[in-house]
């Protein structure tokens, strides 16, 4: 597995290697890309951050303080979802890690397709910025900004928002959804093509698999939003009638097509998330990730199956008792796979030496709030107890869990597990805990309370509520002041690390890490494998 | 299943006691949440009742599951760290331990779904309809019609400035829906504009309004006094102040509001008809 890696970099260090405007803005370097997609999320993330903390604010106490037209914290919500899905966890996910990883990872020496790879970046940057200039565009009438959700529901999306800011939002998500089509193109041909030579399909790392199965993902849904984005934008402006019911359209062939999309997204975004542990915890562990052909194969089930659950979200709007009873079935059905993962990491941590570094302290965060977040998702599978919890605050509380206490938590471990590979500077531990333990205790306090609120009745999407729901209210406000807090000391953290210049070793993990990228050095050169490397 | 079940039930009716016990002992208002909620409203309909029991049981089994992991995450925390455990095993495999935790999640989810389908069929098993209504959403109220009587009227919030001592803040209405105890209620749904969601906790349902469709729900209150619920589809700017509020009486105090409505019917329609102009 080994290879010359540092007579690589000095070969290499004197050609090929563009500067400024042509090293970033042409870039087709995996490792380029990666970090512009890296800078792109981190963007997104602080402006989804500081929408939340503006509804946070706001739900604080019952009554309007923050907000004067409760329309615009309609706005706020639907930014808040689409800006934390579009282009903060999926850049990470697939932008930033896919990028910089998959080719390190398979020996490959770049992408498949380095200029494809390169517009699929810039796609996602201009679908950002009309994204936020949706925002000061007029929305509904009186207000400005797209508040209707980032489901987009017809006709709240067609005549109930008249203004254009719904059309730029739709705009957004096309060049968002082609950038990603194109990603995904070039994740699945460079993952079947150019693995180095004795890396077969079963000996591939499993953040590649992760990658590869949310590439197929990517391929197979987007298409459907971006055909049901089109019908919306043509319901809007050229006077179809796809989901307008007084010329014979149907608003809930909206939310099919939507779900038929939705929810594979979920899974496109924590899939990755599942890789980036599993190499985290055999590395710390180190132990081979246990059940290794199960992992990978759950990942696969988890993708076939999240295609056939769609309409669990939809419970209360009115579809046949056995539709719903199919999708009952089917939706518990993904708990089998999802469990398999939970206790196979728990079996490859079973019998270690596991070694507490920051990284580790997020996987293991990671794995139980994941498991908090998916057996209330077994709860919400049943459409009979959905009809009580279904658009209340146990949802919201739910897919937090998952996402942002799982997705996000996923992300984080990966960028301190990888941070020193990829820039070569250590990531200074005692920031990273404490990064770690602000945010662990600020996201639980903020999402923990929000089962009861939903239990009791609070319906999501509220700018104010009944006086009763104030003392979870105001907890859960508390809590995400301090998740804030901690992501506010993640970028403290991140100044430590780059100005204090401690280099980091190519393997600075020990012999846990066995994965490729750990064999070139730190950071790597801006051409890795011109020789590839042999697998045993 | 049976033992498992009882078992299982004590557990959740033991954390759910020590959580609220103090909240017990005061007179908690029905049909509407109190301060530091943290379970169900107090069911007001056999199927409210069923869905509790339903989420109770489960709430029992993934908290057993979730305390499970986490014991688990513990003993390989304290056993398997580099110091007590500084050479690491090689095991990678184990088929009778991964059939196992493929198969025995499959048995718990089977003790779901089985309850759970019950549940999902009763609540769509029509009674006949003592008394019908049809609720239809619009931005931002609920217009009521018994089509039966011959009654109709819009329900708007109560602003905050305008609310009499003891009615809650975002729920009162101007006209509440009236209903008898021990009827079967049938109410339709039908929306003029966007989707609304016609939703009341303490009965346990919760259907969308949407345009072009007429669709149906059913509760039988079986305890009088006022419950209420509030819009649970994004409807736009007023989405939360378009709360759904209904009291519930004795078939006396039923007929002699249907009357007083009926007496006033010709007015409540004027108003109706020119409100939607």
């Amino acid at each position: 597995m080994a290879n010359n890696a540092q007579a690589e970099a000095a070969h290499h260090d004197h050609d090929d290697h563009p500067h400024g405007l042509r090293r970033w803005l042409f870039s087709t370097n995996h490792k380029d890309i990666g970090t512009l997609y890296l800078i792109l999320s981190l963007v997104g993330g602080v402006v989804g951050a500081l929408l939340s903390m503006g509804m946070r604010a706001e739900l604080m106490q019952p009554g309007m303080q923050i907000f004067g037209n409760p329309e615009m914290f309609n706005v706020f919500v639907t930014a808040h979802g689409l800006i934390m899905v579009f282009f903060a966890v999926m850049p990470a996910t697939m932008g930033a890690f896919g990028n910089w990883m998959v080719p390190l990872m398979i020996g490959a020496p770049d992408m498949a397709f380095p200029r494809m790879n390169n517009i699929s970046f810039w796609l996602l940057a201009m679908a950002f910025v009309l994204l936020v200039s949706s925002l000061f565009m007029p929305g509904a009438p009186g207000s400005t900004g797209a508040g209707a959700g980032w489901t987009i529901y017809a006709p709240l999306s067609t005549y109930g928002t008249p203004g254009v800011s719904v059309d730029f939002a739709i705009l957004a998500l096309h060049l968002g959804g082609a950038s990603s089509i194109l990603g995904a193109i070039n994740f699945i041909t460079t993952i079947l093509n150019m693995r180095a030579p004795g890396m077969t399909l079963h000996k591939m790392p499993l953040f590649v698999w992760s990658i590869l199965v949310t590439a197929f993902l990517l391929l197979l849904s987007l298409p459907v939003l971006a055909g049901a984005i089109t019908m919306l934008l043509t319901d809007r402006n050229f006077g179809t009638a796809f989901f307008d019911s007084k010329h014979g359209g149907d608003p809930l062939l909206w939310q099919h097509l939507f779900w038929f999309f939705g929810h594979p997204e979920v899974y496109i975004m924590i899939l990755p998330g599942f890789g980036i542990i599993s190499q985290i915890v055999a590395t710390f562990s180190r132990k081979p990730v246990f059940g290794y052909l199960g992992m990978a194969y759950a990942m696969v089930a988890i993708g076939v199956i999240g295609f056939v659950v769609w309409a669990h979200h939809m419970y209360a709007a009115g579809l046949d008792v056995n539709t719903q009873a199919y999708f009952v079935f089917a939706t518990m059905v993904i708990a089998v796979p999802t469990g398999v993962k939970i206790f196979s990491w728990i079996a490859t941590m079973w019998g270690g030496s596991i070694q507490f570094k920051t990284p580790m302290l997020w996987a293991l965060g990671f794995i139980f709030l994941f498991t908090v977040g998916g057996v209330t998702g077994v709860m919400l599978s049943n459409a009979g107890v959905d009809r009580s919890l279904h658009d209340t605050y146990y949802v919201v509380a739910h897919f937090h869990y998952v996402l942002s206490l799982g997705a996000v938590f996923s992300l984080f471990a990966g960028w301190y597990y990888w941070s020193p590979k990829m820039y070569g500077y250590m990531y200074s531990e005692f920031w990273g805990k404490l990064h770690f333990w602000t945010m662990f205790i600020g996201a639980n306090l903020a999402f923990f309370p929000q089962h009861f609120l939903g239990l009791a009745g609070m319906p999501r999407r509220y700018a104010d509520y009944p006086d009763a729901y104030a003392g979870w209210n105001l907890v859960s406000s508390i809590g995400a002041y301090l998740a804030f807090i901690g992501f506010v000391l993640f970028f403290v953290g991140l100044i430590v690390q780059f100005s204090r210049k401690e280099k980091a070793a190519a393997n600075p993990w020990g012999p846990g890490a066995t994965t490729l990228e750990w064999t070139v050095s730190s950071p790597p050169p801006f051409h890795t494998f011109d020789t590839l490397p042999r697998i045993k | 299943m049976g033992m498992l079940h009882r078992a299982l039930m004590g557990l959740v009716a033991l954390a759910s006691l020590s959580a609220s016990g103090s909240a017990l002992a005061e007179d908690l208002p029905l049909g509407q949440a109190h301060p530091w909620q943290i379970k169900f409203q107090e069911a007001a309909t056999p199927i409210m009742a069923q869905i509790t029991d339903f989420h109770n049981y489960v709430t029992a089994i993934i908290i057993a599951i979730t305390l499970f992991v986490l014991a688990l995450m513990i003993i390989v925390m304290v056993r398997f760290n580099e110091k007590s455990n500084p050479e690491p095993s090689r095991t990678s495999h184990n088929t009778l331990l991964e059939v196992a935790w493929t198969v025995i999640p499959i048995f718990i989810l089977v003790a779901i779904a089985i309850p759970s389908f019950r549940l999902l069929f009763a609540q769509y098993d029509f009674p006949k309809a003592d008394v019908s209504i049809t609720a239809t959403g619009a931005q931002w109220y609920w217009s009521y019609e018994y089509p039966d009587e011959d009654i109709a009227f819009d329900s708007i919030m109560v602003p905050d400035a305008n609310l009499k001592p003891g009615q809650p803040r975002l729920l009162t209405v101007d006209n509440e829906v009236v209903v008898p105890v021990g009827a079967n209620v049938v109410v339709g749904l039908k929306s003029n504009d966007v989707i609304h969601d016609w939703a009341v906790p303490s009965f346990g349902i919760k259907l969308d309004a949407v345009p072009g469709r007429l669709q149906q729900t059913w509760f039988r209150a079986e305890k009088e006094g006022w419950f209420y619920g509030q819009c649970s589809e994004l409807c736009g700017r007023n989405h939360a102040f378009m709360p759904i509020a209904i009291r519930v009486v004795s078939q006396e105090e039923y007929d002699a509001w249907v009357a007083s409505k009926k007496s006033a019917s010709i007015d409540t329609k004027g108003k109706v008809a020119s409100a939607r102009d």
